[in-house]
């Protein structure tokens, strides 16, 4: 069985502590939570990290869901199977449902976490788009203090974020609105595998009025991409099957997928168009309170 | 490099010297007489080293032992209980669930928690539970239907002598 | 607690003395998490070994320096191409009578290949020092399409072997009547032809290969561990292969975590654990990782088809094959000596064809070896496929019903036996009636109804049919060898003298139930409680030489062995019994368990009461020697032919083109069931691994030969989630020729699901895409583009 090299490895008893370790180790030192990214990376020799500072003590600290101050916040710690069964979280953004229903499988889920899926920036990872899509901010404490980044300006490129090595990403907050609808649609080779592609959408509908729009791809760009034409198309539109197609257009043309084993180009330009169009019709009739 | 790992496997402590990067199913696996515990991939796909872990089914692969420290841990050894088989047991082999036997620890493992939580799943719950998991040999047809089974006879039960 | 079946609560179950419905003895020590897996064995003073493998498919090797390796405080050696030459070790034999570097020392030839070994104290040590060995190697140009490998200016591959001028691995072979299949064509309504792959998968058992070798320099005895599905093969390829007395190895496997094949070759890890063990004294475990697994140990088919076939009357007449067969960098395929493209010339299928033609050459890749016959008889997965493709085709061009098409062809009951036109004497067979009963169970007709409505309502929805004949039980001996080995299987039979059994096989289950199966017919035979009889096999000290377990053969030949020493027992229980009642042994007659005096039936004895006279100091029937033993090797007279007629019905989703499987029906006839429950078991396994082939398992390379499928990331194998609940039915056509007229079924499934699968793909597709043909794996990426007019093969 593969292994991974050679680590020294020390239990954070509390995020301070965790954060004054990842400092005193410098870039060699890696944050590990649920592991399932990380540590295959390391059985293939793929990262070497010198330190592995572990925060899953952490959990009373960083792993919740709660609404405050008009926004539902989650903890970084926050397992991928307390997303999926949260009923608060099912209430306000739907979309977290839909995307944990098909993230790795039951298993894995128990461990991953939310903050370890965004940090890791898989381009095929799923919380990444449906985090931009719902205009996700993400909180980051370092030793100086925490920053509030917006999921747009979040990832650098595949598998870069810009949370610095002595950073880690502790919550994620999503503003909450009456009115509001969300969705995401995923095809894949087989139950469990990384999307060929997938679509989040999130729509705040008011008086039959598109107020507002997010519309995120996975695994269809080099990085979590947005498609922000589509937005500002979808913004002040009133919902129809036909914008949501012209939205779909968009997607394709602004995509921007490699060829790989999942699919050629064409076949992942086809998927975000079909993909983005199915996110919204959802997002919509869920908004509108009509979803079958 | 060494550092003491203590585990709780089965309701006792095993303490160990071993190094911080050794993987949960090793630890587990190199305990005298807990080698049902198995591996059939390194990227947690396949399921075969399923155990739980506070009650919750986990990939030990995936897992460093010394993440496993103040945890409680399950194997397949702890399933059968003063000669009694869990439900679970029974309903493998009742059922025909198993061939080569080396998927079956994981997939007993995922179902015993399945119906701790859920004791009465439906056929697609059942399928989804187990979906973290890769058989080989028996198409999965015999395996939903001994955690059907097992859920039908909840209570442990009396072996034969 | 010690761990019997008698710990195991029967429940309701009932309790057959003989063949029946009866729980396996084998799960007793499985479900407690006490099987004993090769990775489960630690020795005393225990080394672990580790191979470096090439990052290239096609390099040079200029030189490989492991002095940083070998400064590791844990390393015990390292072994390169080099070490092994003065062992001679260099090179093994592959079952192809091809020649394989067991570690590189020219150049390497796959991504993959073995190119050095490290023994350390521990398996993580190990792995350390592999990253501490450098190679130096100069890039060569890869040969990856098996349609280019015999270009002019292909480089050549194989220049370790002399007069090798390019990269034929195996000349054309052919098989059927040329000239007499170009005449029926001529002579055809319609001809269709149709290019194919049948693309390169692996079996991917869960547990993957290894070996621990355990070498005593004071006595000469090599003890090997190792799960692999023919130890007395194996066994006799390492007294040649390492100069070791044949009489002095001993293997022993335990239990086997699957094996579908890919369990049958001699692999260069075990060579290396061999000598590692040799060079260190002490035992050497290896066992590979996943992707070692995957990317380099035995893959299978990888056929380039080219199919013709043609009707006149309505009724399918002729066939033409031409095949170019990917073997990869050494031609490793398994099947019988003189079968060089296996049993791929059974194409002809279930129906009577008036002439048919086969012809397959095979080709050096830069690709790892194999070609072994996953779940499989020989390249009968490759036949059927090509032969239900062709069928379908034609029932398309014809504008006819594929199940219509195939009922006016199939060679008839009255028929048998019969003679096909490649040259196989298929037994028996009522082809028409098996396909009646699939049409039954998927309500075929209704089928057809609601596929209509949907296309009308723009949903895509198809039903795809498959008819296949196998050969299996390889073979009689006349015909079939592997490596100068009879495909015989020995069978040895003791009775104690409390009447208890013990049954000593030469197959190898990886997970079929033999200790119950095998157990039920001694049972059968005997009369005698199964839960009496125990199974012995995988040791070869103590069981028979035999084949082993693959090409679903240990039914059809060890099954038949242990029949027939069960009733050479009988039949010396006779003797004796005649001896116990004072009278002729011709005036006996047998009911299960007992011989009793005809006309007298209260005049008898037990098979038990005649154990305990047979080795008691009581008179025995005059030179008669005592005991009540027997031992026979099994040589089949013919292959047994099973068949089946399998229903698939998929839905396709119109714009993302993802395929899924909503029903499965199969209707097997593997002939008599000895246990019925392991026969369904076995048809699951095997439907779920045609699912996988048929939709996602692939192995491809790009253009420089990296391997793109070297993890279970991207080697997809079927979830609970993409099997649906089969539907399973069967008829029972007994093999004249078998002592208990089973055909052997393991493999059936595998050869009947993916051309099933991929038929109903098209049909979903015919009428609104015009899709004609679609090669697997139906990926929703392949599927679509198949869609826009743009099915390509996957490369």
């Amino acid at each position: 069985m593969q292994t991974p090299a050679p680590f020294e490895y020390e239990r954070a008893t509390s995020l301070a502590g965790a954060i004054a370790a990842l400092k005193a180790a410098g870039a060699e030192a890696r944050v590990i939570a649920g592991g399932h990214s990380l540590l295959p990376m390391m059985k293939l020799r793929l990262a070497s990290p010198e330190r592995l500072i572990d925060i899953n003590d952490l959990e009373s600290d960083l792993a919740y869901i709660r609404e405050q101050q008009g926004e539902i916040r989650i903890g970084a710690l926050t397992r991928h199977a307390e997303l999926l069964d949260s009923e608060l979280l099912a209430e306000h953004f739907p979309v977290f449902r839909d995307a944990e229903e098909v993230i790795a499988d039951p298993v894995v889920r128990n461990r991953g976490t939310i903050g370890g899926s965004l940090c890791q920036a898989d381009p095929g990872e799923d919380l990444s788009a449906v985090c931009a899509a719902l205009k996700a901010h993400v909180v980051l404490q370092g030793p100086s203090g925490e920053r509030i980044v917006a999921m747009r300006e979040f990832q650098l490129g595949p598998y870069v974020t810009v949370v610095a090595p002595d950073e880690i990403l502790t919550e994620v907050r999503i503003r909450t609105s009456p009115g509001a609808g969300s969705a995401y649609e995923k095809v894949e080779r087989r139950a469990g595998d990384f999307a060929i592609g997938a679509a989040a959408a999130a729509l705040e509908i008011e008086g039959g009025t598109i107020a507002a729009a997010g519309v995120a791809l996975s695994a269809l760009a080099p990085t979590t991409i947005e498609i922000t034409r589509a937005e500002e198309l979808l913004r002040g539109a009133r919902p129809s099957e036909e914008l949501f197609e012209q939205a779909g257009g968009i997607a394709s043309e602004d995509c921007a997928p490699m060829a790989d084993g999942r699919g050629p180009v064409d076949y992942k330009r086809h998927l975000a168009g079909v993909l983005t169009k199915r996110a919204l019709r959802r997002a919509a009739a869920r908004a509108l309170q009509t979803e079958a | 490099m060494s550092v003491q790992i203590t585990v709780n496997i089965n309701g006792e402590d095993v303490t160990r010297e071993e190094e911080p990067r050794k993987l949960l199913v090793h630890f587990i696996r190199e305990t005298p007489g807990l080698t049902g515990t198995h591996w059939g991939c390194d990227t947690s796909n396949c399921g075969a080293c399923v155990v739980l872990m506070d009650g919750k089914p986990v990939k030990s692969c995936t897992v460093l032992a010394a993440m496993a420290q103040g945890h409680q841990i399950r194997t397949v050894e702890s399933l059968e209980r003063d000669g009694r088989l869990d439900p679970v047991q029974q309903g493998f082999h009742e059922l025909h669930a198993l061939q080569c036997g080396f998927c079956t620890p994981g997939m007993m493992m995922t179902a015993r928690a399945l119906l701790d939580a859920n004791p009465d799943p439906s056929e697609a719950e059942i399928r989804t539970a187990i979906s973290g998991g890769i058989c080989r040999c028996t198409g999965y047809k015999n395996i939903v239907a001994a955690i059907r089974w097992a859920a039908e006879h909840p209570a442990t039960v009396e072996q034969e002598a | 607690m010690a761990v019997t079946t008698e710990n195991l609560p029967s429940g309701e179950q009932e309790r057959p003395i003989g063949f029946g419905r009866l729980k396996r003895k084998e799960d007793a020590r499985f479900i407690r998490g006490k099987g004993n897996y090769l990775d489960d064995i630690r020795l005393p003073g225990m080394l672990h070994a580790a191979i470096l493998r090439s990052p290239y498919a096609h390099a040079k090797i200029n030189s490989i320096d492991t002095s940083a390796a070998l400064a590791h405080p844990n390393v015990a050696a390292v072994i390169t191409a080099k070490d092994l030459e003065t062992l001679g070790l260099a090179w093994m034999p592959t079952i192809s009578y091809d020649t394989q570097a067991v570690l590189a020392g020219d150049k390497v030839r796959f991504q993959g290949q073995e190119v050095a070994c490290v023994i350390a104290t521990d398996e993580y040590s190990a792995r350390d020092a592999l990253a501490l060995i450098e190679v130096d190697y100069d890039p060569l140009p890869a040969v990856v399409n098996a349609r280019k490998a015999l270009d002019p200016d292909a480089p050549l591959i194989r220049d370790d072997k002399q007069g090798q001028l390019d990269n034929l691995a195996s000349p054309t072979w052919e098989a059927g009547d040329e000239e007499a299949a170009d005449r029926v064509f001529a002579e055809a309504d319609v001809v269709v032809e149709q290019d194919m792959i049948y693309p390169r998968c692996h079996p991917a058992p869960l547990e993957t290969c290894g070996m621990i070798a355990d070498f005593n320099p004071q006595t000469g005895q090599l003890d090997i561990y190792n799960g692999n599905q023919a130890p007395h093969a194996h066994r006799t390829v390492y007294a040649h292969v390492a100069g070791l007395a044949e009489h002095m190895i001993r293997i022993r496997c335990n239990d086997i975590g699957g094996g579908f094949g890919n369990k049958v070759p001699v692999y260069p890890g075990y060579v290396c654990a061999i000598a590692g063990s040799i060079v260190a004294g002490r035992p050497v475990k290896w066992i590979e990782d996943r992707s070692e697994n995957l990317m380099s140990t035995g893959f299978a088919r990888d056929y380039v088809m080219h199919g013709a076939i043609c009707a006149k009357d309505g009724r399918i007449t002729g066939l033409k094959v031409d095949v170019i067969a990917d073997h990869g960098a050494f031609d490793s395929t398994a099947q019988p000596t003189k079968f060089p493209a296996g049993f791929f010339h059974i194409c002809c299928g279930s129906y009577a064809l008036e002439a048919a033609h086969v012809k397959v050459k095979a080709v050096y890749t830069n690709k790892a070896p194999g070609g072994v016959a996953y779940r499989c008889s020989f390249r009968i997965t490759e036949a059927v496929y090509l032969v239900e493709r062709m069928v379908g085709a034609l029932a398309m061009e014809m504008g006819v019903d594929p199940i219509e098409l195939r009922m006016r062809s199939f060679i008839a009951p009255e028929q048998f036996p019969y003679e096909t036109t490649t040259g196989w004497t298929f037994d028996s067979g009522d082809y028409a009636n098996t396909m009646r009963v699939a049409m039954e169970i998927a309500g075929y007709d209704e089928l057809r109804r609601e596929q209509a409505e949907k296309r009308a309502r723009g949903e895509l929805m198809g039903i795809g049919v498959a008819f296949f004949t196998e050969g299996v039980g390889a073979g009689p001996r006349k015909h079939m060898d592997i490596l100068g080995l009879s495909m015989n299987d020995g069978a040895d039979l003791r009775i104690h003298p409390s009447g208890k059994a013990v049954v000593s096989l030469s197959c190898q289950t990886q997970g079929q139930g033999h200790e119950t199966t095998f157990a039920q017919i001694v049972a059968e035979e005997l009369g005698i409680p199964p839960e009496d009889v125990e199974v012995r096999h995988g040791d070869t000290d103590k069981s028979p030489y035999g084949l082993g377990t693959y090409g679903s053969r240990s039914t059809p030949v060890s099954g038949g062995a242990v029949a027939i020493v069960s009733r050479k027992v009988r039949d010396k229980a006779r003797l004796i019994a005649a001896t116990m009642l004072e009278t002729r042994p011709e005036d006996l007659a047998w009911e299960k368990g007992r011989w009793y005096v005809k006309g007298d039936p209260e005049q008898g004895v037990l098979i038990e009461q005649i154990a305990a006279r047979a080795y008691s100091g009581e008179p025995l029937p005059e030179g008669y020697e005592g005991g009540l033993d027997a031992q026979v090797i099994y040589d089949p007279p013919n292959l047994t032919y099973p068949y089946g007629a399998y229903i698939a019905v998929v839905d396709i989703d119109p714009e993302t083109a993802a395929v899924k499987v909503r029903r499965f029906i199969a209707v097997d006839d593997c002939g008599v069931r000895i246990n019925p429950m392991i026969v369904d078991g076995q048809i699951h396994g095997g439907i779920a691994e045609g699912i996988g082939i048929a939709l996602m398992e692939v192995i491809t390379f790009d253009e420089e030969g990296n391997c793109l499928n070297g993890s279970f990331m991207d080697y997809l194998i079927p979830t609970a989630l993409e099997c649906p609940d089969f539907e399973l039915g069967a008829t029972v056509t007994p093999c004249p020729h078998h002592p208990l007229g089973a055909k052997g079924v393991g493999e059936s499934p595998n050869v009947g699901t993916p051309p099933a699968i991929v038929a109903a793909v098209i049909d979903a597709l015919h009428e609104t895409h015009g899709v004609t043909h679609i090669d697997m794996p139906c990926t929703p990426a392949r599927v679509w583009a198949a869609m826009q007019g743009r099915p390509e093969p996957p490369q």
